[in-house]
């Protein structure tokens, strides 16, 4: 890392230098608006070199999976080959233009075309839309789907959406967007959904369930298909949560399975980067009955030629145009390389990695759930008195590795939730095991080291309360 | 498959640990009849095949690298220093999360403040997000902010002279409410804002590339208690004066024609400004200034009190992500032209246009219909302009955007754009051909 402290761009301007060179006009000047013309503007002024070293030295302060382990539980930080980059990079999809009308662009609606078939076939879906551009967006439109199938059943008073208390912030923030309340269904002994509760929260208000599988803890929803079954019987519909499904490719099909809509995060199961916070892609799915309610358009093939089209009773438009295409072409790369079996090994390697993790941390770090995992699994950092989670998190990162989520799910508490991915070795994950144990000897030996890492890093822990309570948002010199 | 690091004696030795004979029994909470079911998939391909078989994909479009290029209409055809994707691109950025341990991503978050920074002195206001996901979101989600400032309102003015898939996503974002969604003719100092309205919104150019200017309808907005949101242009705020000086309470943009290929309208960047009033009020990801033990200078994700992760059902919105890439794209395209750079981009934008406008103006049966504007602008046409686009297609030449795509009451009209990437000779040739495809 370059633990050097970086100016920021404005401290490193100098009057009247430009780092690009732009050509000279070659038509003759017209007048500008005298109103409306702008006196000022106050951005930094830099020579090329000057950017180029400044966000290099940006870019070597950060961890990366290019650089670092990442275990991130529901993060799924996989490797991302640098195949699906080179893909994206085509001239043939930089420059084409989304308004530019279906013949000029048949081979961009091919891809939408083949990677909506491919996403259909992996969930059990009867359709998909690439529209969404975030898991988040994704969650948004299944809501908006049960919400308007619901109105054209006859059966539009339903406003009561239920969620497990293990589930992303995310489900019941969307269902607030679509006009839903929410019930939190508690979780069982065995750390899925409480079957008794959910039979009482069962009643003609509710529209439907949103589950995520397997959950927030790693667990697979062993009671999945009776779930869907009970709350079909009182007339809601099932929404999934996708963000896990890098434990079920090729093992699973949700679409057949009782899950009515679903959202997929491409940047995760499907490997595109992350971004340092996207773009992602969420991709939502759709049994028979719920298809005509996708957001759109679609790509379609008719007599030879692709084209885009909105579904029947569509929900409408999302976003401007069709989806994160950028996005959209590394996903198709992938999935392209994995075919059936590829995609098999994925969850298999991603569930074996996880529980040799958990095996052999389980004696150092409790677990609240001790059931076998799949691809993730949530330990706890109270190993010693005055230890928190967030120490164990911090000092990781001395040891040289990105610390797990941590804090989630909320009904673990001092949550450390690992997600270690296929891509990583038996080596590193033996790296991190050695590290983890160390930091929990460390914690009754040594617990200063704890509360004072990280210590190798270009900033040591920084005060995000107050941070808060007085707000700089942008540079005031 | 080389993304799967592990031999098989790793795996025995892993199973081994476990206590499990094979990768199968971890399965078993799946149900059984459900449990490997056969995909039909196309087989797999390797990275050679896989990119021949994309870059044919990618080879049957036609697009500005093929064709000259006059079409807008959100998504614009610009230079992109060759240091934005050669930095941008790094793993270090690439492959990075959610900067959530600030202290192993003090890069991206670096960069987010100094995009904040230089997206907030560009709009003129004192605070920007860290992105939405295009400015159709940006401006869905600025009209959603408006209206829970105050749910008694129940009204959104919206120009008519919006871009009609900004307009379609917005009543996507409102289709749970109960908001009506009206709209207004001509300038929005005439829109007729009343009690009722939560916001007037305003183009900074509007859709058909018309420029109003901005003080009076701001006044009139907060007379009647109402936010006044802008959807701007953000490289014409290089040349002219910003929203912000104008009174815009929010600004939203799409800031793809900072930095961003046009990618088929995909990924964009919603950029999203306010001013420090409704800071706290703001959805989406904001990085602040922080210090840590000793003093030193870093910064956060910060405000997080407003986000779904901690206010669940009561969250501003939804959002959980920002369009990092996008928007490193275009912090580091800002920082390179600098000031003297992106009014120099602005201002040969705007003298092509015009010069282009001044042309097509004086052929016969064209008229340009706009009084002011930037970069794009609308021009009546003497036969169908969807009949021009297509003619001048066989000449590789894409004119604009043929305006019955979205209205077939407007078949006569087309939307024409020219930006930086236009030469003079190029803008002659257009005009020629289109005077040719009138005949």
């Amino acid at each position: 890392m370059n633990l050097s402290p970086e100016p920021l761009v404005f401290e490193l301007s100098r009057p009247g230098l430009v780092g690009c060179s732009l050509p000279g006009s070659d038509v003759p000047p017209a007048e500008l608006p005298k109103n409306l013309v702008r006196a000022n503007l106050d951005l930094p002024e830099l020579d090329e070199l000057t950017v180029v070293r400044h966000f290099t030295r940006l870019s070597q302060k950060n961890y990366s999976i290019d650089t670092h382990f990442y275990p991130l539980g529901s993060c799924t930080m996989k490797y991302n080959p640098k195949a699906n980059e080179a893909a994206a990079a085509e001239p043939g999809w930089k420059h084409i233009h989304p308004l530019a009308g279906d013949s000029e662009t048949q081979g961009a609606l091919e891809l939408l075309y083949k990677l909506q078939e491919s996403l259909a076939e992996i969930g059990g879906f009867d359709s998909v839309s690439l529209q969404p551009a975030a898991g988040a967006h994704g969650e948004l439109a299944g809501v908006l789907m049960i919400r308007d199938c619901l109105k054209a059943r006859g059966e539009g008073q339903r406003k009561k959406m239920l969620i497990p208390d293990s589930a992303h912030g995310t489900n019941p923030a969307s269902c607030t967007m679509a006009g839903f309340s929410t019930q939190t269904i508690p979780s069982g002994k065995d750390g899925n959904i409480d079957i008794k509760a959910l039979e009482a929260a069962l009643d003609d208000s509710v529209a439907g369930i949103m589950i995520t599988n397997p959950n927030t803890l790693g667990l697979f929803e062993r009671n999945i298909t009776k779930i869907a079954a009970m709350v079909h019987q009182a007339g809601g519909l099932v929404y999934g949560d996708g963000a896990n499904m890098n434990a079920l490719t090729g093992v699973f099909q949700p679409g057949k399975s009782g899950i009515d809509v679903m959202h997929f995060n491409l940047h995760k199961t499907f490997s595109t980067p992350h971004g340092g916070g996207g773009p992602g892609a969420g991709m939502v799915a759709a049994v028979k009955e719920l298809a005509p309610f996708l957001p759109g358009p679609l790509a379609r093939r008719r007599a030879g030629k692709y084209e885009l089209a909105m579904p029947e009773k569509s929900i409408g438009r999302l976003k401007a145009f069709y989806g994160n295409f950028g996005v959209l072409v590394r996903a198709y790369c992938y999935v392209r390389m994995q075919g059936a079996e590829g995609l098999r090994r994925i969850a298999e390697n991603s569930v074996l990695n996880a529980n040799y993790l958990r095996a052999r941390l389980e004696k150092t770090y409790k677990l609240k759930y001790t059931r076998p995992c799949m691809h993730e699994f949530v330990a706890m950092g109270d190993v010693a008195p005055g230890i928190r989670t967030l120490d164990i998190a911090k000092r990781l990162i001395d040891y040289g590795f990105h610390p797990p989520t941590i804090y989630f799910p909320l009904i673990v508490p001092e949550a450390l939730m690992i997600e270690p991915t296929e891509t990583e070795s038996k080596k590193t994950l033996d790296g991190f095991v050695d590290a983890m144990l160390s930091i929990a000897a460390e914690a009754k030996t040594a617990p200063e080291l704890l509360h004072a890492a990280p210590t190798t890093t270009p900033v040591g822990r920084l005060d995000e309360v107050a941070a808060a309570r007085s707000p700089v948002l942008c540079f005031r010199g | 498959m080389p993304f799967i690091p592990n031999a098989e004696s790793d795996r025995e030795e892993m199973l081994q640990a476990i206590g499990k004979r094979s990768v199968e029994e971890l399965f078993s909470d799946v149900p059984a009849r459900r449990r490997f079911p056969k995909l039909k998939l196309p087989r797999a391909l390797s990275e050679q095949e896989v990119l021949r078989e994309i870059g044919a994909m990618a080879a049957k479009n036609r697009g500005a690298d093929k064709v000259s290029w006059f079409l807008g209409a959100g998504i614009y055809n610009h230079f992109i220093p060759a240091l934005v994707p050669a930095l941008a691109s790094r793993g270090e950025f690439l492959t990075a999360y959610t900067p959530y341990q600030p202290e192993v991503s003090q890069g991206t978050l670096q960069a987010i403040f100094e995009y904040q920074s230089m997206a907030a002195r560009l709009f003129g206001v004192s605070v920007v997000n860290a992105s939405h996901y295009d400015g159709a979101t940006a401006l869905a989600e600025a009209a959603l902010m408006a209206w829970k400032l105050d749910e008694g309102r129940d009204k959104i003015l919206l120009p008519e002279d919006l871009h009609p898939e900004y307009k379609a996503v917005l009543e996507t974002y409102f289709s749970s409410f109960d908001v009506e969604i009206a709209g207004y003719r001509g300038a929005p100092e005439d829109a007729g804002v009343d009690g009722r309205c939560a916001c007037l919104v305003a183009g900074y150019p509007c859709f058909s590339g018309e420029l109003h200017g901005l003080g009076r309808a701001a006044e009139r907005a907060h007379a009647a208690g109402a936010l006044f949101i802008v959807h701007a242009d953000p490289l014409m705020c290089a040349l002219l004066e910003s929203p912000g000086a104008q009174g815009a309470d929010i600004v939203v943009a799409e800031g793809q024609s900072l930095g961003n290929p046009m990618n088929f309208g995909g990924p964009g960047l919603g950029m999203m400004g306010a001013t420090e009033k409704l800071m706290r009020r703001m959805p989406g990801r904001i990085v602040g200034e922080a210090r840590d033990h000793d003093g030193r200078r870093g910064f956060v994700l910060t405000l997080t009190a407003r986000e779904q992760h901690i206010r669940r059902e009561k969250a501003v919105s939804n959002i959980c992500s920002n369009q990092g890439l996008v928007m490193l794209q275009s912090c580091i395209y800002m920082a390179a032209l600098g000031a003297g750079g992106m009014r120099q981009v602005a201002s040969l934008c705007y003298d092509k246009a015009h010069y282009a406008a001044s042309l097509i103006d004086g052929l016969e049966g064209f008229r340009v219909r706009n009084r002011s504007f930037f970069k794009e602008f609308l021009v009546s046409t003497p036969v169908p302009a969807q009949t021009i686009v297509d003619k001048l297609a066989r000449r590789k030449i894409m004119p604009g955007l043929a305006l019955s795509r979205y209205d077939s009451a407007r078949e006569k009209e087309l939307l024409v754009c020219v930006t930086e990437l236009n030469g003079k000779a190029e803008i002659d040739h257009l005009v020629a051909a289109l005077k040719e495809a009138a005949l």
